[in-house]
């Protein structure tokens, strides 16, 4: 009779054992994963192990402060157990690239706990917001595991150049001799990855700078705003173009900036500048409230009115101009590569695969605008998500 | 009336100003090379030679001021310098130049004003309705599409598959306008459809907000049609918006030939700039730049006075 | 008088509206808002809607005109305009109904005005879109209307575009633009909300004139049970959507017969107690000839000197630009004055807000008058009366939390239930209390409370108004009571200060200020507060007329 009560008791309330048997399933996953590297690179090997430590302690605390349901941690498990067992069955390639894996496994969990804390929302988003989310989540996770599904490596040549689709070569090889396929994933990794790493910049930078701004007024305002008017009225592509002419190759106390580096500097401070903008209006309309004005009446200082009081009313027109500047970043790279002075190569890029290989389209060929697409579909995925991002906030706000 | 002069005025000079301040920055940018500025911008490929026609080039032997004072009356009047790579004119290189690309970014707001005005007014009048979320999704992809993908597109269809339109648009100074128009059809397209996208949202934009004022609630209250609403309630407020919504629009079509001119090889500015950071002309690509930013900057500023002389507000001041 | 009440009697059925059904949309769902009103209105009859927030009265007013707004609909009832059903109407017999027969004021004319067009083509299009006369025409009627609801230069003042035109004077233009067709019916959707009490009262005498000398019938939407009585024959009252009380104005302010109208009557009523005795010699604080300005050439604050003493609430009481919250401003240091000086508790006070020691800061509080501005929205009612207690006292942990749940009960919320709720999920009265929870935790001895009652429903602010003496009485704390609202002044005010254009005008206690002889100003403010008398309006207009 127990029994039965305990299995009727059971689906109502999320188990507290479902967590810690599963933290403890992924913790031994990447212990094993880890430990074999242990000979070739012991350094990174116990990076990976302290990493995980701290990993799982964020996770288990943000998992117990979560409104928990059963079905909730069914979903968080099952994906996180899902993913492992691929794992096992392609062993030889995981266990080589315990990294990817590791980071193939951190987004899993991650948009698994996400889903589960904003289920609510995501119930009602129309199916233009759905698919904008499988979009970018199938490239995540593909920029994630790259070297994991890529079928040879970024830079090997591997057969003649413009090979044909099919056979070994499932989309053919590229003016050098590359496959395809594997450039594409790479590229996946790479443009992704730079532009968001751009934007994160362009968001502190002018994020910032426009709070501070709002916060203080006065001359600081005056200052930052006219320096932001004078950057914004030169247009970003030109300006970009005229700082990566002058500034390739060039070297600070006798060290040559990575021209990646160079790269991402640019944009993002030629970015921040929008950032700013919003910033500082959103701000703006915050700081009038009268509830900094309570807080100012009490004497806090202004690290307290920034992050207490202006920041968290800030961030839902932040979050939804993060995913419009990642677009613009991410164009504006992708631009930058086709004019050949974004992603140098020979690493795989977006845009630098179109133009290296325009000449084909010319013959009827298709191939060349499969990473434009590429480009196209995640921009298209990003803009759907922020268009029913937008259009919940500003809905709210018609009914108050 | 004295207020507008005052305001037109201040925003005139405040143009002229930024404009001031943006030839400094250009100017100067090059001057933050550490060391000996020459050597840096040739780099590995420098000889002697090159490297003092560089010196000369960039005026290096007079101190900074009046190196930029005699840069910046140059080209006032036209005259600014010569290319590091070949040697020949600048204004020489870039005068025709500049005209084929203002011809396609005309070309192209030709096209693109009435179609994304006329489609976003209507969105916005027939806001949620089916016409409205098939524009919204269209717009919404076209504005995340990579130019240069837009570009190959038509290629694709129109160059290759149908062979209406040249994959490539060489024009000379000879041609006739009909060929002119008909070479650039495929760069102005793909300008246009880029534009309109943008155009468009912000008209819709810019609509909507202003039917939700309680004036337009109170035109509806007073039993007019919406014909008139529109025409008489509507239409002179929305006049600031969409004059804005347009100019702003037109900027970025100046800039956005870049990628277009690249692509068709079209013999404009853009592509000048481009091929010049690529070999590091300065000289050459401040030039560029200087041209882009000013048209750029008067675009704006065009965009701030009509904004201010079609506020009702200041037209009629208390 | 009689005769007016008479008249409304004798007409014909013009509107009736049965099992009248409206839902609104909040949160992607439908409720209803307006639950099965029945409407009758004769000819040249003013029928009053009054409730509070939340009422449904402004959505009742503008479905008298078959029109929902954007977010809500009429989903049942029927409503019958002189035989049009306008819910089975199309659009285009409604829209000639709509400004011909039947016509809207809104609240705001400054907003309802187009800005892109004279007053007078605002006024004319009407009737020569609907047909009923030519512009030529119009124009001239217009002048004749703008002349009977005097407004000054009734020649030229329609050639003026909204923006050039003051907020009193555009409410009047847009009576006159809702006569302009002579409709059977006219909607007043609180048009005198957002005005002064001097200016109300022209506004209300114009309408009231125009209302009379036409027989036209009216919709009076208001939340003002005073004001209602001057204007109505008959008055129905609202309450979340239902009809509470229904019937002939006189009749239901002389005996009311439903609790919740009794409560609506009696709200100003509330009378402070007793008061505290002072000393002379120790004020708590001090203006000495305070100045100040925007940083134009304008004073916004002219040479203002006053005292507050213990335990003592002192009312500054002005109309829209007499520099009060302005007073305020300077007092606390957020607007540095530009000449006098603020002693507090003997000590002089640095004049710049950044100057003063915490200290100095917890001594002095302020509440303001919007609640919900005045909270962060993102702060759970725990964090937001618990920092005080951790900035000026260092409490942390289960003190903090202890001494929360402590002013929680104090100002009479249940502390299990409220204090892990964020503002959002709180009324508007229950968000003022957590505001002065939290002016309370840094145990003041002087609160400025800056309109603290103006923003909230009228029974909810008399609730206010008695916690606040409650917390005097048990905590001898002082107040700055800064308010518009005469009614709020004789409520609770131990001394008053009457403030005009950045001057103070008169001050003195409560008894000295408001019995006669007044300063001429104080007399003008005092008299133009409407009372519940029906008869007042005319009386008043009446004595002033033989006055001048």
């Amino acid at each position: 009779m127990t029994v039965t009560t305990m299995e009727g008791a059971l689906p109502a309330r999320p188990s507290p054992w479902a967590s810690r048997i599963s933290v403890a399933a992924v913790y031994l996953f990447v212990v094993v994963l880890f430990l074999q590297i242990v000979r070739d690179d012991t350094l990174a090997a116990i990076l990976g192990l302290l990493l995980i430590h701290g990993y799982s302690v964020i996770v288990l605390l943000y998992w117990r402060n979560l409104e928990r349901s059963a079905a909730g941690d069914k979903a968080i498990v099952t994906l996180t157990l899902v993913y492992m067992l691929l794992a096992v069955l392609f062993w030889d390639r995981f266990s080589a690239l315990p990294w990817s894996t590791f980071f193939g496994l951190f987004v899993v969990q991650a948009v698994a706990l996400l889903a589960v804390r904003f289920w609510k929302n995501l119930r009602k988003a129309p199916p233009t917001a759905w698919f904008g989310m499988v979009v970018v989540l199938f490239y995540v996770m593909i920029a994630a595991t790259a070297p994991i599904v890529a079928p040879f490596t970024e830079t090997e040549i591997v057969g003649a150049e413009y090979e044909p689709w099919g056979g070994q070569f499932l989309l053919g090889t590229d003016n050098l001799g590359r496959d395809w396929l594997t450039r594409l994933i790479y590229g996946a990794r790479n443009t992704i990855g730079i532009a968001f790493v751009t934007t994160c910049l362009a968001f502190l930078i002018g994020g910032l700078g426009g709070f501070l701004s709002a916060a203080l007024g006065g001359w600081v305002d005056q200052i930052l705003g006219r320096a932001v008017d004078v950057l914004m009225a030169i247009p970003s592509l030109i300006f970009a173009l005229l700082l990566l002419s002058i500034f390739t190759n060039y070297s600070v106390f006798g060290l040559k900036i990575h021209p990646m580096v160079l790269l991402v500097v640019i944009i993002a401070v030629l970015d921040s500048t929008r950032v700013f903008r919003l910033a500082r209006a959103v701000g703006m309309n915050i700081v009038v409230m009268d509830y900094v004005e309570v807080a100012r009446l009490r004497g806090e200082g202004l690290w307290w009115v920034i992050t207490r009081e202006v920041m968290p009313n800030a961030m839902p027109p932040l979050v939804a101009e993060f995913g419009l500047r990642f677009c613009f970043v991410f164009l504006f790279l992708s631009a930058l590569s086709f004019l050949g002075l974004g992603i140098q190569p020979p690493t795989a890029d977006w845009g630098s695969m179109v133009r290296d290989n325009a000449t084909l389209i010319t013959f009827g060929d298709i191939t060349p605008l499969l990473p434009a697409g590429a480009i196209a579909l995640l921009t298209v995925g990003v803009n759907f998500v922020v268009d029913w991002f937008l259009h919940q906030t500003s809905g709210l706000r018609d009914d108050h | 009336m004295d207020k507008i002069l005052k305001m037109v005025a201040q925003r005139l000079a405040l143009g002229l100003l930024t404009l001031f301040v943006v030839s400094l920055i250009i100017f100067f940018s090059v001057q933050l090379l550490p060391g000996d500025v020459c050597q840096e911008i040739l780099g590995q490929a420098q000889t002697p030679e090159t490297v003092a026609a560089c010196r000369r080039e960039l005026r290096l032997n007079l101190p900074w001021y009046e190196r930029y004072i005699s840069w910046l009356f140059g080209i006032l009047q036209g005259d600014m310098g010569r290319s590091l790579a070949n040697q020949r004119e600048i204004s020489e290189l870039i005068g025709k130049r500049l005209g084929n690309t203002f011809f396609l970014a005309a070309f192209a707001a030709v096209l693109s004003v009435p179609v994304a005005l006329v489609l976003g007014v209507m969105a916005a009048l027939y806001r949620n309705s089916p016409f409205d979320r098939i524009v919204n999704a269209l717009t919404l992809s076209s504005i995340s599409f990579p130019e240069f993908f837009v570009a190959y597109i038509l290629i694709l269809f129109f160059a290759v598959q149908l062979g209406w339109f040249p994959s490539i648009s060489n024009v000379s100074a000879d041609l006739g306008f009909w060929e002119r128009i008909y070479r650039t059809a495929l760069p102005s397209l793909t300008l246009m459809l880029v534009v309109v996208a943008h155009m468009m949202r912000m008209t819709r934009a810019a609509i909507i907000n202003l039917l939700a004022s309680p004036y337009i609630e109170m035109a509806n209250l007073k039993g007019l049609t919406r014909m008139h609403i529109i025409v008489h309630h509507a239409l002179p407020n929305a006049l600031a918006p969409i004059i804005n919504v347009v100019v702003i629009n037109l900027a970025y079509l100046v800039v956005g030939v870049v990628i277009a001119e690249v692509v068709f090889v079209y013999p404009g500015l853009g592509q000048l700039l481009v091929d010049s950071v690529a070999k590091r002309d300065i000289p050459v690509v401040q030039a560029s730049c200087m041209i882009f930013a000013a048209t750029y900057i008067l675009l704006n500023l065009t965009a701030d006075v009509l904004a201010i002389a079609t506020n009702p507000r200041l037209m009629h001041p208390r | 008088m009689t005769t007016e009440t008479g008249r409304g009697a004798k007409g014909d059925i013009l509107l009736t509206m049965r099992g009248l059904k409206i839902e609104g949309q909040a949160d992607d769902q439908w409720h209803v808002i307006v639950h099965d009103i029945d409407l009758d209105l004769r000819r040249g009859e003013v029928l009053g809607l009054i409730g509070e927030s939340g009422a449904g009265k402004s959505t009742i007013g503008i479905a008298a005109m078959g029109f929902a707004r954007p977010g809500c609909r009429i989903t049942g009832g029927s409503i019958v305009f002189d035989g049009i059903d306008l819910r089975a109407a199309s659009e285009e017999e409604k829209r000639k109904l709509r400004g011909a027969r039947i016509a809207y004021v809104a609240q705001s004319a400054a907003a309802s005005f187009n800005p892109a067009h004279k007053l007078i083509d605002q006024y004319t299009e009407m009737p020569v879109q609907h047909g009923v006369m030519r512009k030529a025409e119009a124009e001239a009627e217009a002048k004749v209307l703008y002349r009977r609801l005097q407004l000054p230069e009734p020649e030229t003042i329609g050639f003026r575009y909204p923006h050039q035109v003051s907020g009193g004077q555009l409410q009047r233009a847009m009576t006159a633009m809702a006569m302009s067709c002579r409709p059977d019916l006219i909607v007043f959707d609180e048009p005198t909300t957002a005005l002064d009490v001097t200016t109300q009262i022209e506004v209300l005498a114009a309408i009231k004139d125009v209302v009379r000398e036409f027989n036209t019938a009216a919709i009076y939407i208001t939340h003002d049970l005073a004001v209602v009585a001057q204007m109505a024959d008959r008055i129905m009252v609202l309450q979340y959507g239902h009809l509470v009380e229904e019937g002939i104005a006189r009749e239901m302010i002389a005996a009311p017969k439903e609790d919740y109208t009794r409560r609506l009557l009696a709200v100003r009523s509330f009378r402070k107690q007793g008061q505290a005795e002072i000393d002379r010699d120790k004020p708590l604080l001090r203006v000495e000839n305070l100045s100040a300005s925007y940083g134009g050439t304008v004073m916004v604050l002219k040479n203002v000197s006053m005292e507050i003493h213990k335990a003592r609430t002192v009312a500054v009481v002005g109309e829209s630009g007499s520099g009060k919250s302005t007073l305020a401003r300077a007092i606390t240091g957020l607007l540095p004055p530009l000449e006098g000086r603020v002693f507090y508790g003997g000590e002089e006070m640095p004049p710049a807000l950044k100057q003063r020691t915490p200290e100095q800061l917890r001594r002095m509080q302020m509440i303001y008058q919007m609640p919900d501005t005045a909270l962060n929205p993102r702060q759970r009612v725990r964090d937001i009366i618990g920092r005080p207690l951790e900035f000026y006292l260092g409490m942390r942990g289960l003190d903090r939390e202890e001494r929360v749940r402590e002013l929680l009960t104090m100002i009479e919320l249940e502390p299990d239930e409220f204090i892990h709720r964020l503002p959002g999920e709180l009324s508007g009265g229950q968000m003022q209390r957590v505001c002065i929870a939290r002016a309370l935790a840094a145990e003041p001895e002087l609160i400025i409370c800056d309109e603290v009652t103006s923003a909230l429903d009228q029974l909810v602010a008399e609730e206010i108004l008695k916690l606040l003496q409650r917390l005097q009485d048990e905590l001898q704390v002082s107040y700055m009571f800064i308010t518009h609202d005469l009614a709020t002044v004789r409520a609770i005010s131990d001394e008053i200060v009457v403030m005009l254009q950045g001057e103070i005008v008169e001050q003195g206690t409560k008894d000295e200020v408001l019995s006669p002889p007044h300063h001429e100003y104080t007399e003008l403010l005092l008299s133009s507060v409407p009372e519940m008398d029906p008869d007042w309006l005319d009386n008043l207009l009446a004595k002033r007329a033989a006055a001048s």
